[in-house]
């Protein structure tokens, strides 16, 4: 392999039901920072069916480039399909860098691709860079747990992929006024030939109490010491009318099922005020919170690493300062005469 | 019906240390356990069986000792076990695991034919859930990821139905047997070991394999030097610029300052009125 030859960064632009996914914004937002800084074009690519007219957004989000493949059995997303789309654009056009969202359809997709380009591929990104002396992409991710990040690299194989978690990259503001180059590729398909089919797509947002939307959200840690005083932030969340989430350990243990974690392997949120009650900070958990707009914390413990991405803090026993919160907010509540809502 | 498992020996992610010369785990400062997503693939392996009989294997790449969870795999209700376990294998990154396990796969095949793979969604210390479509690739089979549900196997028309989690919802697929699936947590509840199957684990012989086992390997497509990444370096992010604004004073004055705070963002809020 002549890695010389692999120039430019692409990010794959994930749609569903001809709506682009928020996290491809954010990679085109990532990607033109890396291709900026390796002075190559950035390149979007999308597949699908009826998707042409995608293709401005996608130069608006800050593309140079848009490759395209519309093609009725690309209708919905299935691996066998799309990866073999993925191959013949990444063979004929050998990009350096191929980002894709760390979503269901992103993951399995980058792994079967990696697969058949004989290439590296990093998963659950949070932090990328480029190393300019060697021409090396740098793909970080929390790692063993999350207590440490690991930088990984792909030296000698092309192109270098990664998925990156949604929300954790920023988009750029649209700009309706760039312009791009769209190419558009073809590609043999047959529906009779393909081994899965897609007979329903049920969108259930309902089940998720979507913590991922949420503008409050007070999250509890291991700090709180057992599941009966777990209680408290479900008490202190109702008060305020906020979501409840919690870390890993809260999760393993039991006290809250895994739909509410907040982290690596949980949800990724941003809200407008996240309160982190005996939550310690461990790097898995503050991938998942830390670009909420205002962090709040609470911990006994004035050395823990989540006062280093903290707004406010207070070093108190969260089981003394929660109710003292509480009882304030109810004063708020018979103050204004017992209004139902601020909203 | 042949089902093979794909199970990984894994560290207790919250106690493992690291090496800080190798940058890798030092996997004897934590015990090591069956991956908790692999668990619930064995188990619904043993639920399909229930309905279509035939076998279930399950197949690891470890050290020798990751022979327990093969045994922990047979209490579960697996029939056989397969451990392949070699220096060549060491060092591995998601390319070079699903490279090994699809030849030990290839060589399971030659006694009984697989008609389904089943891998958990990720390994809980890697956290990458690449290997599962990496062995589809290799075999030619199409995978099906994140499945919460096996609604239905057709032995007649030889296909399956599933439910696939999806980040808003979930989908219903029909997949062509031989077929991999990986899947969440939520797809069971891990029953608790009838007895004989404890019996049967406790004594159970795994069948260990070392590459030679393995027929056509190339062998510069294993371990480290099969492994296009690598761990470049390890570090803690830096801390954010400005920093936290500590509230100070006894825990009234504390609550009061950020009271002061709260209430500027009042309109977030929603309160329910007092009754």
């Amino acid at each position: 392999m002549n890695i010389e030859e692999y120039r430019g960064v692409w990010v794959f632009i994930e749609q569903n039901d001809g709506k682009i996914e928020g996290v491809s914004l954010e990679l085109l937002g990532a990607g033109r920072k890396l291709a900026d800084k390796l002075e190559v074009p950035l390149a979007g690519f999308i597949l699908g069916a009826g998707i042409k007219s995608l293709a401005n957004q996608v130069i608006s989000y800050g593309a140079d480039e848009v490759y395209l493949i519309d093609h009725p059995v690309l209708k919905d997303y299935r691996t066998e399909s799309y990866m073999k789309g993925v191959m013949k654009l990444a063979q004929n056009y050998k990009p350096e860098i191929i980002l894709y969202g760390a979503t269901p359809n992103g993951k399995d997709l980058a792994s079967a691709v990696a697969t058949d380009l004989n290439t590296g591929l990093t998963a659950d990104t949070t932090m990328l860079d480029i190393d300019l002396d060697n021409r090396l992409f740098e793909a970080s991710r929390p790692a063993f747990g999350g207590n440490i990040m690991a930088t990984i690299l792909c030296k000698k194989h092309r192109p270098q992929m990664a998925t990156v978690r949604p929300k954790v990259m920023k988009a750029l503001e649209p700009n309706a006024g760039r312009t791009g180059k769209v190419i558009e590729e073809t590609i043999t398909l047959k529906e009779e030939d393909m081994r899965t089919k897609v007979l329903q797509i049920v969108n259930d947002v309902t089940k998720k109490a979507n913590l991922a939307d949420a503008h409050v959200i007070v999250c509890g840690g291991k700090g709180m010491g057992d599941e009966k005083n777990f209680q408290l932030i479900f008490e202190f969340a109702d008060t305020i009318g906020a979501s409840v989430g919690g870390t890993r350990d809260v999760v393993e243990a039991g006290w809250l099922p895994h739909h509410l974690q907040v982290g690596q392997t949980g949800e990724t949120v941003t809200p407008k005020i996240f309160f982190a009650v005996a939550v310690s900070g461990a790097i898995q958990h503050v991938v998942g919170m830390k670009n909420s707009d205002m962090i709040i914390a609470i911990n006994k413990d004035p050395k823990a690493p989540i006062f280093d991405v903290a707004t406010y803090g207070i070093v108190g026993d969260a089981m003394e300062i929660l109710p003292k919160l509480i009882a304030q907010f109810k004063q708020v509540r018979i103050e204004k005469g017992g209004e139902v809502s601020y909203v | 019906m042949h089902i093979v498992v794909c199970v990984k020996q894994v560290p207790d992610t919250k106690i493992i240390k690291i090496n800080p010369k190798t940058n890798t785990l030092d996997r004897r400062s934590a015990p090591a356990i069956l991956n908790p997503y692999d668990a619930h693939a064995v188990q619904e392996a043993v639920k399909i069986k229930e309905k279509t009989g035939g076998t279930i294997s399950v197949l690891s790449m470890g050290p020798p000792q990751a022979t327990e969870i093969i045994k922990k795999s047979i209490e579960i209700g697996a029939d056989r076990g397969y451990l392949i376990s070699d220096r060549a294998f060491a060092g591995a990154d998601t390319l070079a695991t699903s490279y090994a396990l699809s030849k030990a796969l290839e060589r399971i095949s030659k006694d009984l034919p697989v008609d389904m793979v089943i891998c958990g969604k990720h390994a809980i210390d890697g956290d990458t859930g690449q290997v599962g479509p990496g062995i589809a690739r290799r075999m030619d089979i199409p995978p099906v990821t994140n499945i919460i549900e096996v609604s239905e196997v057709n032995l007649k028309e030889n296909t399956v139905l599933l439910k696939r989690k999806l980040t808003n919802g979930y989908e219903l697929i029909q997949a062509e047997m031989p077929c991999l699936l990986t899947v969440e947590k939520e797809i069971n509840e891990i029953d608790y070991a009838p007895m004989p199957n404890m019996l049967k684990a406790a004594r159970y012989e795994t069948t260990v394999w070392t590459v030679n086992d393995l027929d056509n390997v190339e062998r510069t497509q294993l371990g480290l030097k099969g492994s296009p990444t690598i761990v470049g370096k390890m570090f803690t992010p830096p801390r954010p610029e400005g920093g936290v604004k500590q509230l100070e004073g006894s825990s009234d004055q504390q609550v009061k300052q950020l009271m002061g705070v709260l209430m500027e963002k009042q309109d977030l809020f929603t309160i329910p009125s007092a009754k």
